[in-house]
């Protein structure tokens, strides 16, 4: 039969997926197995066209192995969606840094990252930077924590402040453009901007400060083309913080929403 | 009939996207007007008088990220 092993088709006439373990050399010892996007830890047959994949833990992959694992173990078709997308991320704060780090971890093939801040110590309490990153610039930081996680992506940085005058030629290659400020204002500005001078789809976010309920925040389809994730109410202000827990909630709708448009689902 | 975030709202008088974003108390700035499906540009705002059959959405963003 014919089956796929990290990325090569293969022949064998083992049936299950220890015996074809074996045969390609992988030891028994510190090996993952993946099985059409699942992970075994179990002996289990192999069928025809079996997608496999042998990770040697501990071990970095090359570009080819790692879009190969990332195809195996994604949900099929995500992959090879995500993989030569482009996705503008504007503002790399509590929202911008952890989206960026969730669409690397995808395999979203190309991010423009545009932020003009450096990090301070009060960012660690949302924001995904560490101690050695402060007072680096955000764009910097970011680039260098993404080829930690991905280095075979495109990541492209602009540290600028986005207004209405530079707004059109940062955006004009991207697929999708993720609104990730902190200021409402700066929101605003974006929105409008993308939806009335682009045809590209926009992502934002508002609502998403405190400590109310998780469930409060949801993605909404504000319009064609326009996506709001949030609570829509909770603006951070004087007796209300931004915090971890729901600041990363919010940019995973942002992210799962970007993901969902790339695949061509446009229903939140 | 004009409906504005759901709400049938009647004027008595011509009023523009401006003098209602001024008399519910939005800050402009913080605002997208959409207009019938479209967003409206600020530029619009002053100029555009509220009619009959319009549906107006405005989204209001809150600071955080």
């Amino acid at each position: 039969m014919r089956v796929r092993v990290n990325g090569e088709y293969l022949d064998t006439n083992v049936d299950s997926i220890w015996k074809l373990r074996d045969e390609c050399g992988y030891p028994s010892e510190n090996t993952v197995v993946i099985k059409n996007g699942y992970q075994t830890s179990e002996d289990v047959e192999l069928t025809e066209g079996d997608i496999v994949s042998f990770i040697k833990k501990g071990v970095m992959p090359d570009e080819k192995q790692l879009a190969e694992l990332m195809r195996a173990r994604h949900t099929p078709g995500v992959y090879d969606a995500v993989k030569d997308a482009r996705v503008v991320i504007a503002g790399l704060g509590g929202l911008g840094s952890n989206i960026a780090i969730m669409l690397a971890r995808m395999g979203v093939g190309h991010l423009h990252l545009i932020d003009f801040d450096t990090v301070d110590a009060s960012n660690l309490n949302r924001q995904q930077y560490y101690i050695r990153h402060l007072g680096m610039y955000k764009t910097d930081a970011m680039k260098e924590l993404l080829g930690e996680i991905n280095p075979f992506i495109e990541v492209a940085t602009d540290c600028v402040k986005i207004t209405e005058e530079n707004v059109l030629s940062l955006v004009e290659n991207a697929d999708v453009v993720c609104e990730a400020f902190d200021n409402p204002a700066a929101k605003a500005m974006l929105t409008e901007a993308v939806l009335t001078r682009t045809d590209k789809v926009l992502v934002a976010g508002s609502g998403m400060a405190g400590i109310d309920s998780s469930n409060t925040i949801k993605t909404k389809k504000v319009m064609n083309r326009f996506y709001m994730c949030g609570d829509g109410v909770t603006g951070a202000g004087d007796g209300i913080g931004l915090m971890a827990p729901r600041v990363t909630v919010c940019a995973a709708h942002e992210a799962n929403m970007i993901i969902r448009i790339i695949c061509g689902m446009e229903n939140v | 009939m004009i409906k504005i975030n759901g709400e049938e709202k009647h004027f008595d008088s011509p009023t523009t996207v401006s003098d209602y974003i001024k008399d519910a108390g939005f800050k402009t700035e913080r605002i997208v007007v959409e207009l019938n499906r479209n967003i409206l540009p600020k530029s619009e705002y002053d100029n555009t008088v509220l009619k009959d059959g319009d549906t107006v959405e405005i989204v209001s963003f809150v600071g955080g990220g």
